[in-house]
């Protein structure tokens, strides 16, 4: 778990943000049915969905972790995410890279 | 008719389209526009958004295309009546700048589609022009992402308007699932904006115009962007500067 520590208003940090981008639930999505039918072919009976969308990490300077995320909404609104099918969501915002699947808000 | 026709990196069908423009209808000033020109230039009478992986279909099709240098001009040049034809990935792009509505998707069933379609000529736009409503027309598709979609209210008012300017249907032209390669809502194979001056398509009428490729039906719809352009253009010599007036009146 990484702690956010204290600086200066004025320092920039490097935030590495992760947006994750999906599509709608109304929008096909033949790779993800794909996907799902060959893990029940596996025998992941358990497994009722599968759906495939993108992961997007996004390394930026900002002077707080709020900033960073405001700047990287302001992107996936522009270009990373088609809202006619796309939903997308800020699911981290880190000092590091996340290697791991522990995600710090 | 002077007719640019825009090259990204990645597209693939500039040639054909300069092919058919300049080869086959014989329109001689018909150029190449890099996507890094500011400009289009000055009094053009159709810009053509070619066929392609622009940028490699990266993030989504058409999407990064869509902020290329030249699409600053293209958008200025269509908000003021200039007319624009998007083929395949050029459709994408066109959707994706939102000059046209909708999007376009992963065709139904994952697979690239490549083949011969059957199209049925639903309403009138600048590319229909010459056509009789209800011609059925031979052309090829070669898209993985051609499943167009649209939110109801959108797909309805498309419907209602009659934008919906191609529909997939059987050689009899009849509509059905069978005959749709995609999955596209209706059916829908091409549209038109509600000024019917951009105009946006899956299937490929630039390598369908001379016989021997298969099939001439797409000669017919650069015949008719023509005739619409030379309707459009009655008094274009008293007013031989037309986009250039349009642009100075929008800026």
């Amino acid at each position: 778990m990484v702690l956010w520590r204290h600086y200066p208003y004025h320092t920039l940090l490097k935030h590495f943000v992760y947006i994750a981008i999906e599509r709608k639930e109304a929008i096909l999505d033949p790779q993800g049915k794909a996907i799902g039918h060959a893990l029940g072919s596996l025998g992941f009976s358990e497994i009722e969905n599968t759906r495939v969308g993108k992961l997007v990490r996004l390394t930026v300077d900002a002077a707080s972790p709020e900033a960073a995320r405001a700047i990287a909404e302001r992107a996936a609104e522009k270009l990373l995410a088609n809202p006619i099918m796309e939903t997308f969501s800020v699911i981290a915002i880190n000092e590091e890279p996340i290697l791991t699947a522990e995600l710090t808000q | 008719m002077k007719t640019r026709i825009v090259v990204f990196p990645g597209s693939n069908c500039d040639a054909d389209a300069m092919h058919a423009v300049r080869n086959v209808l014989r329109e001689q000033d018909t150029e190449f526009v890099w996507h890094k020109e500011g400009s289009i230039g000055r009094t053009v009478d159709l810009v053509i958004l070619p066929g392609g992986f622009s940028y490699g279909d990266y993030l989504r099709t058409g999407a990064i295309a869509r902020f290329s240098p030249v699409m600053k001009d293209v958008i200025r040049y269509a908000n003021a009546g200039g007319m624009v034809l998007g083929i395949c990935n050029g459709f994408q792009v066109l959707c994706e700048s939102g000059l046209l509505p909708g999007v376009l998707v992963r065709n139904a069933g994952l697979q690239f589609a490549c083949k011969e379609v059957y199209l049925r000529v639903e309403n009138e736009a600048p590319l229909t022009q010459n056509i009789p409503m209800g011609t059925v027309l031979k052309l090829p598709i070669a898209h993985g992402e051609g499943n167009f979609i649209a939110d109801a209210h959108v797909l309805e008012e498309l419907e209602a308007n009659g934008q919906v300017i191609f529909r997939y249907v059987d050689r009899d032209g009849n509509v059905s699932q069978n005959a749709n390669p995609n999955g596209s809502m209706n059916n829908i194979a091409g549209i038109a904006n509600k000024e019917r001056n951009v105009m946006g398509l899956m299937p490929h009428p630039e390598r369908a115009c001379e016989a021997m490729l298969g099939s001439a039906d797409g000669l017919q719809i650069f015949e008719s962007l023509r005739a619409s352009f030379s309707s459009m253009n009655g008094t274009r010599n008293a007013t031989p500067d037309r986009a250039a007036q349009l642009t100075s009146s929008t800026i």
